[in-house]
């Protein structure tokens, strides 16, 4: 398990990166922590000329809050988000997230853009920040733009990263304090990838919702008016009115054949519900 | 009893109370260098000239080779099997009748059987030089069908494996006791039930550095196994050499359980490599190969009737065992030592007057089977003990109940089983009872009636098993197979200054056996264990020994340091006699001095003289002198019975299908135990691999063959957060049979826990109809049987 030959680069800002992989006519790969391009890597399953190492760019380390939303550089890792060395607007939730993706190994070189990138179904970022209303900036050397998480996730491991794009920044909006935050995962065992995610931000006094079912074969099933979930209308009493029929038909549609399958996406969205908490 | 005079069963040893001999709960000497990452495997070992080797492996599970296509610029750096002129396939024969051949050639010739079969082997100075070669290298492979269904194998037009055979089934057996005599009872039960194919998964994987010295004539093999004169004499075969002009060395080995034991293509290719080119080459094996091409076990599928009185009493048992043997028989273990050791195992602790067991060794397109810790015994325990608890069920009776009005009773030991398994000691029910109050079924039951708020279920499992080890030349001369224990033997040496070193033909890979050997001969010499080495892993270091498998070493390694040591002890006697001026009759050996009346010498200074200053030894000295190598076998040598009860508590969420494990009772007599730390280590290390086998570890496979579980993302193996803190209690019950009592115990605690684990699952879910009969029980497996019942409810109201 040795990769096959690729250059290494190692840029020490954004704009020579950016032009590194333009230069390389899409036969690139960016790796940050390496959490998951490592193993790819090393199975062969990527075989790219070159690599560009994006883990010097000062500017993508940065996280602030700014225009009333807190923006994440990409290379903040998932242990920087649960340790609070990050700004928060979110009331803990995304700290919660950090704190469960794989292992402590895992959390300490593996960064949210990373993760983003890899659009891996079953991570947490892709549902989580979906669920959160949160949005991606990609950049190129042709200028930036801006685009919501379930826009961004396109496939299993496909993201809307064209060639030479790269995600600079996450931006994730201020949860309101009415806002009930509910994340549940199953996994087989701690530290593994998860087999189903349910993500919930219920705002009974705004009379909204946001749902998202995760770790099935394709994209998140990302409700952003998820009042029909609820049977037709977000109150107070959301979590008695969750209708798991709309679950599974949701998941139906998505192409989800397996009725077991189903059941457990279900069962732990209806966990992601019930422990929906502000 | 032969030797009854020498063994001693009572709890009579002196220096396990001082805190180094049998009994001690001494920390292991090894640890200090393996825990600070001062141990040396294979993948360690750095040579001059060292080059590497990547194999080019079948992609297809089965299929014909037409072609190897090798890119002009690597010729002469890719090897096939037409290169390798006069090397033998590996054959692993069993003397059981019926038994067919498969030979196992090195590199693929003609077919390849199974995915991750070798087929090229490519030579480069770095291993991912090795790989880009073996990564140009393309095959023209005519895809047949893949045989992949074991039972679907059995049936009459099945594609075949060896197509010579006419069938698929490397061995039939069939093993019967008046079966007609069960089929009255009242409570009669059929299931089928099934335990996945596993993979081992030692945290080490296997490796190879081979290299030849022209000076001695000389293959060296630096190779982790657990069994290096066997791997000796199976690479001897294959290669037409000499034994002699072979040494295997096997370093520190990170964990065996059977995957080591075994003679590797691998090996074979790198020993004819390093004569080819004459410079050291390497292969070091990676988790993919691991799991995809190598270390595969435990697949079993039973079609098992239970036949019992309504009080619970057994009255017989049917079962028709099949075992998904692979494409190929392993050396030396075969291709059926797991299947026809069903047949004889599958009574488990219990009593029955009927029993019939049918069992078939099956060939596939998949991995040869190996013995994997627990051989055979995990799953016929998760079948057997599974069936009692549908018969607790049925007659309404606490499955605890069933299991003590059928297990073998303390008066009636030694005692034969209905296979004619004879058991050395022990008291079953009472290990039973024991974990049965130490889990505490009643404050559960109560649990259960009131019912969990979280929407989860709780259960409770027990099972038990007996452990049969250290089985030897009675037993295995039975088998056939190329490899029959027969004395174990072990040389013991005096130093000049008074320190001991001890030779013995077995492996340590995890089982502490510096420490526990070190303490076997402090019991007897009294010398302090930090002078004691012990020097094993080497063909040219150490006595012959089938090596360390059958939870055997303890037993065998353990008696024959003891007699060795009791020869040498002899020997000092004598010396120190002299130098007291004493009779020899009126001196004893005590704590590492000759005593007399007068006074006493040191072993240090009896060694000296013997080595320093013959001059003051006396006349009659033996001439062999302080180096003794002495063979031993236990009085009885079909083996030592060790057995526990295991009881475990779960919650299981119906919805989402996890299972947590709320607590865990291990009752385990393992005999007279040398090193009680170390035991436990075995217990809890096997309850890990147990609970994988239980709830996570699965190669499945798809139509066309492929293994499905190729990297440790896929393979799931438990981890410390999967393993809960056992609660482990021990019985001392002495075997009758061996020094000091000691009884093998190295497989059991992976035996127990599946069987335990998925009572408990089925106990918990019993309420709502749901009966899993299949390993690992998976999320998707526990919730797919919850909506199935549910259905069935449905329909049925």
């Amino acid at each position: 398990m040795k990769p096959a030959p690729f250059r290494y680069e190692r840029p020490r800002d954004l704009n020579a990166a950016l032009s590194m992989l333009a230069a390389s006519s899409g036969f690139a790969k960016i790796i940050a922590g390496g959490q998951s391009l490592g193993p790819m890597l090393n199975l062969r399953l990527v075989q790219p000329e070159l690599i560009v190492d994006i883990s010097g760019l000062a500017e993508l380390k940065r996280a602030e809050i700014s225009g009333g939303e807190l923006v994440l550089g990409a290379l903040v890792t998932h242990a920087d988000i649960e340790d609070g060395r990050t700004a928060d607007v979110t009331r803990g939730a995304m700290r919660a997230v950090a704190a469960n993706i794989a292992y402590r190994a895992v959390r300490n070189r593996g960064t949210i853009g990373g993760s983003l990138s890899h659009a891996d179904p079953a991570a947490d970022w892709i549902s989580s920040l979906a669920a959160l209303g949160a949005r991606v900036t990609l950049r190129s050397l042709a200028g930036a733009r801006t685009m919501a998480i379930e826009a961004f996730v396109v496939g299993a491991l496909e993201s809307a990263l064209q060639a030479g794009e790269i995600v600079e920044a996450i931006h994730v909006p201020v949860r309101a304090a009415s806002a009930h935050w509910g994340y549940a995962k199953s996994c087989r065992k701690t530290g593994e990838f998860a087999h189903a995610i349910g993500a919930v931000l219920v705002d009974p006094s705004a009379a909204s919702a946001r749902i998202v079912i995760g770790a099935i074969d394709t994209t998140p099933i990302v409700v952003t008016d998820a009042a029909e979930l609820f049977g037709g209308r977000i109150a107070a009493d959301y979590k008695q009115r969750f209708d798991a029929r709309v679950a599974d038909a949701l998941l139906t549609k998505a192409g989800i054949d397996d009725a077991t399958q189903r059941h457990i996406h279900v069962s732990v969205l209806k966990r992601a519900v019930l422990e929906a908490a502000a | 009893m032969k030797e009854g005079a020498e063994v001693r069963n009572e709890r009579e040893f002196p220096h396990g109370k001082s805190g180094q001999g049998v009994g001690a709960r001494l920390p292991r000497k090894e640890d200090d260098r393996l825990m600070r990452g001062r141990g040396q495997y294979v993948a360690d070992i750095r040579l001059a000239g060292l080059q590497d080797v990547a194999f080019v492996r079948s992609p297809m599970a089965h299929a014909r080779i037409r072609g190897i296509h090798v890119p002009e610029r690597y010729r002469g750096s890719v090897f096939t099997a037409a290169d390798l002129v006069g090397i033998k396939p590996i054959r692993a024969v069993s003397g059981l009748p019926g038994f067919k051949i498969s030979e196992q050639p090195v590199l693929a010739t003609g077919k390849v059987r199974q995915v991750g079969e070798l087929v090229a082997m490519c030579l480069a100075p770095t291993r991912a030089e090795a790989e880009d070669i073996a990564a140009s290298v393309t095959l023209d492979l005519e895809e047949l069908p893949a045989i992949t269904d074991m039972l679907k194998a059995r049936e009459p037009g099945s594609a075949l494996v060896h197509e010579h055979w006419g069938d698929n089934v490397f061995l039939e057996t069939n093993y019967e006791v008046d079966i007609s005599a069960a089929l009255d009872a009242p409570i009669k039960l059929t299931r089928e039930i099934s335990t996945a194919r596993q993979c081992m998964s030692p945290l080490e994987g296997r490796g190879v550095v081979a290299t030849f010295e022209r000076r001695l004539d000389q293959l060296t093999l630096h190779s982790a196994a657990q069994m290096p004169h066997i791997t000796r004499s199976g690479l001897a075969e294959c290669l037409g050499m000499e034994e002699g002009q072979i040494r295997i060395i096997s370093p520190d080995v990170g964990g065996g359980f059977g995957h080591k034991g075994i003679l590797l293509p691998e090996e074979v290719c790198l020993s004819w490599l390093t004569m080819q080119r004459g410079h050291p080459v390497r292969w070091t094996e990676d988790r993919r190969e691991h799991l995809v091409a190598s270390s595969n076990c435990r697949e079993h599928h039973y079609k098992i009737t239970v036949y019992a009185d309504r009080d619970g009493t057994l009255r017989g048992i049917d079962c028709e065992a099949t075992v998904d043997s692979g494409a190929y028989s392993s050396y030396p273990f075969s291709a059926c030592l797991e299947a026809a050791q069903v047949a004889s195992i599958l009574p488990g602790p219990y009593k029955m007057p009927a029993y019939r067991c049918r069992t078939f060794s099956v060939a596939t397109n998949k991995c040869p089977i190996l013995p994997y810790r627990g051989v055979a015994r995990t799953g016929v325990c998760f079948a057997l003990e599974l069936m009692l608890d549908l018969v607790a069920a049925e007659a309404g009776l606490e499955p605890g109940e069933v299991r003590l009005r059928n297990l073998v009773l303390p008066d009636e030991m030694p005692f034969d089983n209905i296979t004619r398994k004879h058991f050395d000691s022990g008291d079953y029910p009472e290990a039973m009872r024991r974990a049965l109050a130490a889990i505490d079924i009643a404050s559960i039951r109560a649990k259960q009636s009131q019912g969990e708020t979280d929407g989860r279920r709780i259960g409770v499992g027990v099972s038990i098993y007996c452990e049969q080890a250290a089985h030897g030349t009675s037993v295995y001369s039975g088998w056939g197979i190329p490899m029959v224990p027969g004395h174990e033997q072990a040389s013991a040496r005096l130093t000049p200054d008074g320190g001991l070193e001890l030779r013995v033909g077995v492996h340590s890979h995890g089982q502490g056996m510096e420490t526990t050997l070190a303490q076997v001969a402090h019991e007897m010499l009294g010398i302090d264990v930090a002078k004691i080495r012990i020097i094993l892993g080497d063909t040219a270091m150490t006595p012959y020994s089938t090596g360390t498998w059958g939870s055997r070493s303890m037993v065998m390694a353990g008696g024959a340091v003891a007699t060795a040591c009791r020869e040498l002890g002899e020997r000092a006697l004598r010396i120190g006699a002299k130098l007291l001026q004493h009779d020899p009759a009126s001196v004893v050996l005590q704590n590492g001095e000759v005593r007399g009346v007068n006074g006493s010498v040191s072993i240090q200074t009896i060694a000296h003289t013997w080595y320093r200053r013959p001059q003051d030894l006396p006349a009659d000295v033996d001439p062999g002198g302080l180096e003794v190598t002495q063979g031993y076998k236990p009085v009885r040598d079909s083996g030592t019975f060790s057995y526990a009860a295991h009881a475990a508590v779960v919650a299981v969420d119906p919805d989402v299908g996890e299972v947590e494990i709320l607590d865990y009772v291990i009752v385990e007599d393992g005999g007279v135990l040398v090193n009680p730390l170390v035991v436990d280590g075995q217990i809890y290390g096997g309850l890990a691999q147990g609970i994988g086998t239980a709830l996570y570890e699965e190669m499945p496979f798809d139509a066309s063959g492929q293994p499905l579980a190729t990297t440790l993302a896929d393979y799931l193996l438990p981890g410390a957060t999967e393993v809960p803190a056992a609660r482990l209690d021990h019985m001392e019950t002495p075997s009758p049979y061996t020094q000091f009592g000691v009884k093998g115990i190295g497989e059991g605690g992976a035996i127990a826990p599946p069987a335990a684990i998925a009572n408990a699952v089925n106990d918990a879910l019993r309420p709502l109809g749901v009966e899993l009969m299949q390993s690992p029980i998976t999320p998707h497996r526990v919730v797919e049987a919850v909506l199935a019942a549910r259905t069935a409810e449905r329909s049925a109201a």
